[in-house]
């Protein structure tokens, strides 16, 4: 943050002028609207999953790839139609948590960048906003694996 | 003429002797449906690509200024203009398709005002008799270069702009009939350490009122000369800033004297957050709406300052601050309405 430091006394007289006069975000309701998409989102996720496992050979082990496929399959149907978009402009964290916000960002940035073409536009950029969620994922997965390793090693759990 | 030390006093009054402008599907649901030249249904207009379609409504903006004046693109010697994108490319490509003398300028949403400002400069030193001048935006272009894919589901906050599609442009001439140009106060880059592209109206509202001091300080008229002060793209909040700080500098302005494009140009039910924003705002309302309501008589005097927020993707995730600019144009009812 070495660039916002040494602001004048003019400059913060304005920002604490102007963060008075700016709408804020509307945090709890906000919170409240994410809990219930979101939620609701879950909901048909284990309508789909029951499903699943009450009319194909799945168990409760096994029915979440196949979930997690379909909630993705809606989500690229309501991404392509443009509907997602605005679900989450209404539901944020809601709509961005589940595995439905996930395919949305890879989707959504494959959509717009196929005027570049199918190697550098759809290639290139489909992983662009997904990307950090792998890496840091991936990348805690490991640090909580290898925690887990040395407690059951040397701590005798 | 200079007067001060940047204000440009314009003797010969260059003429803005026709406009166009081009709007988008939601731009037909504004407020100023009615002063559009031509509206497009589809956001594509029929193009391969966002750029393209936003190079097109550049190219329809131009050639319907010419077409109210029987003119042709060879009698024009300039064409100033210029946009949000990458390395202005869809202006540059409208000036390869109107094939005119072409200088390509970047100012963000400050764009209209440094265009015309350059337009009325060159034809009063003789330096052109003719001179297109004009700015465009495309929601979705700049959408995907400054945020997000289109269909992304990121939740904007209540300080969020939304990006106009459209392009608007004037044709500056030397002699002729309609609104004429007085004078510009080219502005500096003012900077408040402001660093949220979500709230560009309250970053660039100190651009706005050191421009309008500037301009008033150096001129030596006071604001009720204007019938009105039309800033670009600050926003409902931005407005309302903008408002009580110029009252609180001593500027005595009142409510309805003081209109903001970008809070102007949407209706309530618009899902546009704080207003409107984008190079081609300030320039749709005001060589629309606004030229229009001077021919009908309503205004006699107005001063136009478009802002812009010079920031790029790059410098915000570098963490830089927003720097921004605001240039002014007065525009007066030419003798002829008089």
């Amino acid at each position: 943050m070495t660039n916002k430091e040494n602001l004048s006394p003019e400059a913060q007289e304005y920002q604490a002028f102007q963060q008075q006069r700016e709408t804020k975000r509307p945090v709890l309701l906000n919170c409240l609207k994410a809990f219930l998409v979101g939620g609701t989102i879950c909901c048909i996720g284990q309508v789909i999953a029951t499903l699943y496992i009450y009319f194909f050979p799945f168990t409760e082990r096994t029915a979440g790839n196949p979930t997690s496929a379909t909630i993705i399959f809606i989500t690229m149907i309501l991404t392509g139609f443009g509907i997602y978009d605005r679900l989450g402009q209404f539901a944020g964290a809601g709509t961005a948590v589940p595995v439905s916000g996930f395919a949305n960002a890879v989707i959504s940035s494959a959509i717009e960048h196929r005027t570049e073409g199918f190697i550098l536009g759809v290639g290139t950029n489909m992983l662009k906003l997904a990307g950090p969620v792998i890496v840091y994922g991936v990348f805690s997965a490991f640090i909580i694996a290898l925690i887990k390793t040395i407690l059951i090693t040397w701590g005798g759990f | 003429m200079l007067v001060g030390k940047s204000t440009w006093l314009f003797q010969q009054k260059p003429v803005i002797i026709s406009t166009g402008t081009v709007g988008g599907p939601f731009e037909a649901q504004s407020t100023i449906y009615r002063d559009f030249d031509i509206l497009h249904e589809d956001i594509w207009l029929k193009q391969d690509s966002f750029e393209k379609a936003q190079q097109k409504m550049m190219e329809e903006a131009c050639q319907i200024a010419l077409q109210k004046q029987n003119m042709s693109e060879n009698q024009v010697e300039f064409f100033i203009s210029g946009d949000l994108i990458n390395q202005i490319t869809p202006t540059t490509f409208t000036a390869k398709t109107l094939g005119i003398p072409y200088l390509g300028i970047f100012s963000a949403c400050a764009t209209t005002t440094e265009s015309l400002a350059l337009s009325a400069m060159i034809i009063n030193q003789h330096g052109a008799n003719y001179i297109l001048s004009g700015s465009s935006s495309h929601n979705a272009a700049t959408e995907r270069q400054y945020r997000f894919p289109t269909e992304y589901g990121s939740q904007k906050p209540p300080t969020a702009q939304w990006t106009v599609t459209g392009a608007g442009c004037a044709l500056v001439a030397k002699q002729g009939t309609g609104p004429v140009i007085t004078s510009a106060t080219i502005g500096k880059v003012i900077d408040m350490g402001l660093s949220d592209p979500y709230n560009m109206g309250g970053a660039m509202v100190p651009a706005a009122i050191d421009t309008i001091k500037t301009h008033f300080k150096e001129r030596q008229i006071d604001p009720s000369y204007y019938d009105l002060i039309v800033t670009g793209d600050l926003g409902s909040i931005g407005r309302e800033i903008a408002f009580e700080l110029l009252n609180k500098e001593g500027l005595a302005i009142k409510e309805e004297q003081l209109l903001d494009c970008g809070d102007f140009i949407y209706t309530d039910d618009q899902p546009v957050h704080a207003g409107a924003s984008g190079a081609a705002c300030c320039a749709i309302v005001t060589y629309g709406h606004l030229l229009n309501l001077m021919q009908q008589g309503d205004i006699k005097r107005m001063l136009v300052v478009s802002t812009g927020a010079l920031h790029s993707t790059l410098s915000i995730q570098q963490n830089d601050t927003i720097p921004c600019i605001a240039h002014a144009v007065s525009i007066e009812v030419g003798s002829d309405v008089n």
